[in-house]
């Protein structure tokens, strides 16, 4: 392997989404002559961006001031609120809580508000490059983070060079800013590596599942924001469905599921599929067509979770830390003001040391902290969590009490040992998609076949033995794109691995109960192509 | 009345069923319909064009320079016959995609490219993003229409013409910028995937290599190409060459069967454009019962052998 | 010698491509756009050649608005010299096309002129043929090899049958099918590098080529559902039915 070639920033960025270019923007403003980079693995600015998305407008104003002359393309504002509580066929109104209320926001397509956030940065002299993974740490000799290493690209399958080859080059600077989302695998590497997350409650994690439609014209409306919890989900169960009313006739429909669920058979997409055939869904979107659709993980954990932000070289920003509100089931605007945050850090000291206490010191974990006991209060179910939802809401989360935040890789209860996963009693649906393998048709991911799979295995033994008994292989259940399979081959069954399906949610890894897959970064460009997402 | 001058398609010896299908295209038009057939030694195969039904006239234009399908000394030949006709249609072929545009530039005009269906006798459809989309496109009054014909829109119309045979002295002579040095027929005996009329794909059911071994027997018995679903190429049963699907090879053969394939949409995406889809599953449910047009609800393993003893 | 290399910005291939419900186009909202395919293969066959030193300059040329100066980018930061974009506000048919080139390559005398044998949005397959016409050269489609000689080069072609192997002498078109190459990766210093090469823009009018088509594009619409199909009970009657139709 010769030596690679090397860029020199003085910061780079790494995740090209709501964090990453609020902060790479910030830093062009207070310090114009600064040499700033964006590397993103989609091949399209947007392309890897799912959110539903109804967002907090003020980190924009602050950032770009007269950004509502010349709003990101998708750009609603909201009308009105409602929040539902479903049953298999009814349905009943709730009343709107604070962390609901959202006149004032906005309904954005945030893939589309990425690549309109792109554009401003390339006209700051902001060099982006979208198609480039990242996938690995460079580290100066006293062990600090110096910059990212490129993935090589065209190597085959069998991690042979092909004709095409293309070693990956070294990006080094003297700030590197990871905003890669949730569960980036950079900063997973780098939270084990530096024991950021030592003294904080392991992360926790929703998988976020969307569908943009055309509906048949009169039946959108638009600035309506609708969010559904209860049916087709149980008490043990956290989550519910977003439905957010677009311009031409387009809405956004998604469903999440907290990934602590106990029952190993548990579908997630299924429950999203099952929450489309309600009544009053099935009658929204009847006639009507898929444009897009896809899946993306979500943080949960919030302030319990959040890891030490800063190490030497680099800082983590937006979900790759976990800022997320849950209850306002936003993480928009918390990503961009941190963002804009360690921008300021880094104009102010040229480096990472003291962004975590000014992290902590900010609005940010201020917002997290009044809302910390919300999510870990579904714990022991539903009601109970609504419960005490409704009192941390009223005391503004000034209890003195911190509920502890758990893994979700522990949560799954075990087969063999007298679990019975409930009937669910879904019904027999008729709206599309038809399956796991029809949704991610329309998430239009594409990977090159010929080159290494991307999802380790790392004890691949356990998949045919110890999961099988113990949980029957939840992976081939849990993963929104059927990229996991179990097959009967010649010797028994066996795990395939279809890496071309897979639209990068990252829940595998962290669903997975042994904690053996390993998710990494495939050839840059790869993944899926969403639009307007 | 519109009168249509179609550049025949040979390989020497027989008439190109393109050229059949080329007068079904024609006939919608409304026309007079001539065939010009190019080449050394053609005589024989002006007969059989002045077979095909509807036909009024074949120019035949034998010449040592025209005996291979070298554009450059072909669209010259186009060009000086085109004189009076209203329409100058080729096949949607190689020969016809690598002919037709150079005739038409020469003829000052825009092409209009893989005709799906006549409209009117100046206006017609055609596939754009790999046939996501139909167009319409108008061409323009007292200009010649110049088209390529796509196959798998049109049949071929049967041999029940009588039609006149006209010899014409070549007008030009060899460009002797372009020359042809040969040709290499495709490999084996199998018809290649991506071009032949009928096709029999194998999917995950064959549960093996060897399996495989049933389905190119029935394709050979049926002189078809062999394909595959993505999972039976994942599953190590046969090279990803023969991938049929949006990852794969994009096919429109005229007849396509499908063997044990569930018909994700990942798939029939590579086949939507084939003329008649068939599938053999053991699943009633299985997808590709939604657009097939004959379905058998079957255990693959027992059907083919059924097919091939009465295919006799 | 100079090698031209025309390429179009198209919807990328990965995009599922949507007609507007009201038939006036196809829904290239917030859509990628790309160097079409077959247009990278060009480019790369061409950056072969002058690193195999039997070309000097390579000029990748685009026909369009100013949109496709970032297509254009893309083709210098794969390596080519310098970039032509010939401005138009209209979309373009392929003879206008090809007149427009004809205008490029009478004043850059380019030896050889490499195209995709297609553009992935319109597939007319037409411009590269037109071209040759107009230009009065050989052409040479749907190139799976080409050999370079002194003057000439031998282009193996892709045909329904097989393989097609003809000689043409320079200056000449060829247009190029997918199995000719594999495109390279495109390095970040190399795109640092693309922003500071020639990008020249050149008006349409200035090359005396109007617009105008013989041919109007109108409506477009969705593919035609396929009919219902029929089910049958067993392999006799499948046979039989595949004989009535005429397909065996």
């Amino acid at each position: 392997m010769s030596e690679r070639e090397v860029m020199e920033y003085d910061v780079i960025v790494v995740g090209a989404g709501p964090a990453g270019l609020s902060c790479a923007i910030r830093l062009k403003q207070l310090k114009p002559d600064l040499m700033v980079a964006v590397i993103e693995k989609s091949s399209e600015i947007g392309a890897h961006i799912l959110s539903g998305a109804v967002i907090e407008p003020e980190p924009l104003d602050r950032l770009l001031p007269g950004w509502r002359d010349d709003p990101p393309p998708i750009c609603i504002p909201v009308e009105r609120d409602e929040i539902w509580l479903l049953s298999k066929d009814g349905k009943r109104r709730l009343p709107t809580p604070p962390q609901q209320k959202n006149h004032g926001n906005f309904i954005v397509s945030l893939g589309a508000m990425c690549g309109w956030l792109a554009a401003r940065a390339e006209a700051l002299e902001i060099d982006i490059f979208p198609g480039y993974a990242a996938s690995g740490i460079h580290f100066t000799e006293k062990g600090a983070v110096g910059g990212v290493i490129i993935g090589d690209m065209g190597v085959g399958r069998d991690g042979e060079q092909k004709d095409t080859y293309m070693q990956g080059i070294e990006i080094h600077a003297a700030v590197t800013v990871l905003s890669e989302g949730v569960r980036g695998h950079l900063s997973k590497q780098l939270i084990r590596r530096f024991e950021l997350d030592r003294d904080s409650d392991p992360q926790t994690y929703g998988i976020g599942m969307k569908e943009l439609w055309r509906v048949q014209p009169g039946k959108c409306k638009p600035g309506l924001v609708q969010h559904s919890t209860g049916w087709p989900l149980d008490t043990r169960i956290y989550g519910g469905s977003f439905i957010y009313h677009m311009d031409k006739d387009r809405i956004a429909i998604g469903f999440v599921c907290g990934l602590d669920y106990a029952d190993p058979k548990f579908v997630p997409f299924e429950a999203f599929q099952q929450f489309k055939h309600h009544p009053m869904v099935r009658d929204l979107l009847e006639g009507g067509e898929i444009l897009s659709a896809g899946a993306r993980a979500i943080s949960e954990g919030g302030y319990q979770s959040l890891p030490k932000t800063e190490m030497p070289g680099a800082l983590l920003v937006g979900d790759c830390a976990g800022t997320l509100n849950v209850p306002k089931i936003k993480g928009t605007h918390q990503a961009m003001k941190a963002g804009i945050l360690a921008a300021e850090h880094i104009a102010e000291k040229a480096a990472a040391e003291g962004f975590d206490a000014k992290l902590r010191d900010s609005e940010v974990v201020r917002e997290l902290y009044k809302v910390r006991n919300i999510r870990p209060a579904f714990y022991n179910g539903f009601w109970r969590g609504f419960l005490r939802a409704a009192i941390e809401t009223v005391t503004a989360g000034k209890l003195p009490v911190t509920l502890p935040v758990h893994a979700d890789d522990k949560s799954l209860a075990r087969l063999d040992q007298g679990y019975t996963p409930p009937d669910r009693h879904w019904v027999e649906r008729k709206l599309p998609p038809r399956d796991r393998l029809a949704s991610v048709y329309f998430a239009a991911t594409a990977h090159e076949e010929d080159q290494p799979i991307h999802l380790q295995i790392l004890e691949p033994d356990i998949c045919t033995t110890r999961c099988t008994v113990e949980y029957d292989n939840p992976c081939t259940r849990f993963c929104p794109a059927n990229v996991y399979e179990m097959v009967e081959g010649g010797a028994g069954k066996a795990l395939q691995i279809n890496a071309a399906n897979c639209v990068h949610c990252k829940t595998c890894d962290i669903k997975d109960p042994y904690q053996i897959i390993n998710w990494v970064t495939p050839e840059g460009g790869s993944g899926p192509n969403y639009q307007n997402m | 009345m519109s009168r249509i001058l179609i550049i025949g398609e040979h390989d020497g010896q027989n008439l190109n069923l393109a050229t059949a299908k080329c007068v079904r295209c024609a006939q919608a038009v409304g026309a007079e319909i001539d065939i010009a057939i190019l080449g050394n030694g053609v005589d024989a195969i002006a007969a059989e064009a002045a077979s095909l039904a509807s036909v009024s006239k074949v120019i035949a234009v034998n010449a040592d320079h025209l005996a291979a399908p070298l554009a450059a000394n072909w669209a010259p030949e186009v060009v000086a016959l085109a004189a009076g006709y209203s329409h100058v249609f080729g096949p949607s072929t190689t020969l016809g995609r690598d002919l037709m545009p150079r005739v038409a530039a020469l003829l000052g005009v825009n092409q209009v490219s893989d005709i799906m269906e006549v409209t009117a006798p100046n206006a017609f459809k055609r596939p754009i993003y790999a046939g996501n989309a139909i167009v319409d496109v108008q061409c323009a009054e007292g200009q010649t229409i110049v088209g390529t014909v796509r196959a798998a829109s049109w049949q071929a119309v049967d041999a029940s013409g009588s039609g006149t045979v006209e010899s014409r002295a070549a007008a030009g002579s060899a460009a002797s910028h372009s020359r042809y040095i040969g040709l290499e027929a495709g490999g084996g005996e199998r018809p290649d995937l991506q071009s032949a009329a009928k096709v029999v794909s194998g999917g995950r059911a064959l549960a093996s290599e060897e399996n495989f071994e049933m389905v190119y027997r029935l394709a050979d018995r049926l002189g078809a190409g062999v394909g595959a679903s993505r999972a039976a190429v994942d599953a190590g049963y046969c090279p990803n060459d023969m991938q049929v699907g949006q990852t794969g090879k994009i096919i429109a053969p005229d007849l396509y069967i499908a063997f044990g394939i569930s018909g994700a949409i990942q798939h029939i995406t590579g086949i939507k454009d084939a003329g008649t889809i068939v599938a053999v599953n053991k699943d009633s449910e299985a997808p590709i019962f939604e657009v097939s047009d004959i379905g058998l609800v079957g255990d693959l393993f027992k059907v083919i052998p059924e097919i091939e003893s009465l295919l006799g | 010698m100079k090698i031209l290399v025309g390429i179009k910005r198209v919807v990328d291939y990965n995009v599922r491509v949507r007609v507007l419900p009201d038939g006036s186009g196809v829904d290239t909202d917030g859509v990628k756009m790309s160097v079409n395919p077959f247009d990278e293969i060009a480019l790369e066959e061409a950056l072969r050649i002058k690193e195999a030193g039997k070309a000097e300059e390579v000029i990748v040329i685009s026909v369009g608005g100013d949109e496709c100066q970032q297509q254009l980018r893309t083709g210098l930061a794969m390596g080519a010299d310098r970039a032509i974009q010939v401005k138009t506000g209209t979309s373009l048919q392929p003879l206008s096309v090809a007149k427009a080139m004809l205008g490029i390559i009478e004043r850059e005398q380019p030896g050889l002129v490499i195209l995709g044998k297609q553009a992935i949005d319109d597939d007319n397959s037409q411009t590269g043929q037109m071209l040759a016409a107009l230009w009065d050269r050989p052409q040479a489609t749907f190139a799976s090899k080409l050999t370079l000689n002194d003057g000439s080069v031998t282009v193996v072609r892709e045909v329904d049958v097989g393989l097609e192997t003809i000689e043409i002498d320079l200056p000449a078109v060829i247009t190029v099918d997918l199995r000719l190459n594999e495109p390279r990766f495109v390095k970040l210093p190399d795109i640092m590098k693309a922003k500071r090469k020639p990008l020249d823009v050149v008006p349409l009018e200035e090359l005396g080529v109007s617009a105008d088509s013989n041919l109007s594009v109108s409506h477009f619409a969705p593919p035609a559902q396929r009919a219902k199909g029929i089910m049958v009970e067993d392999a006799a009657q499948l046979v039989q039915e595949l004989k009535n139709r005429g397909l065996i």
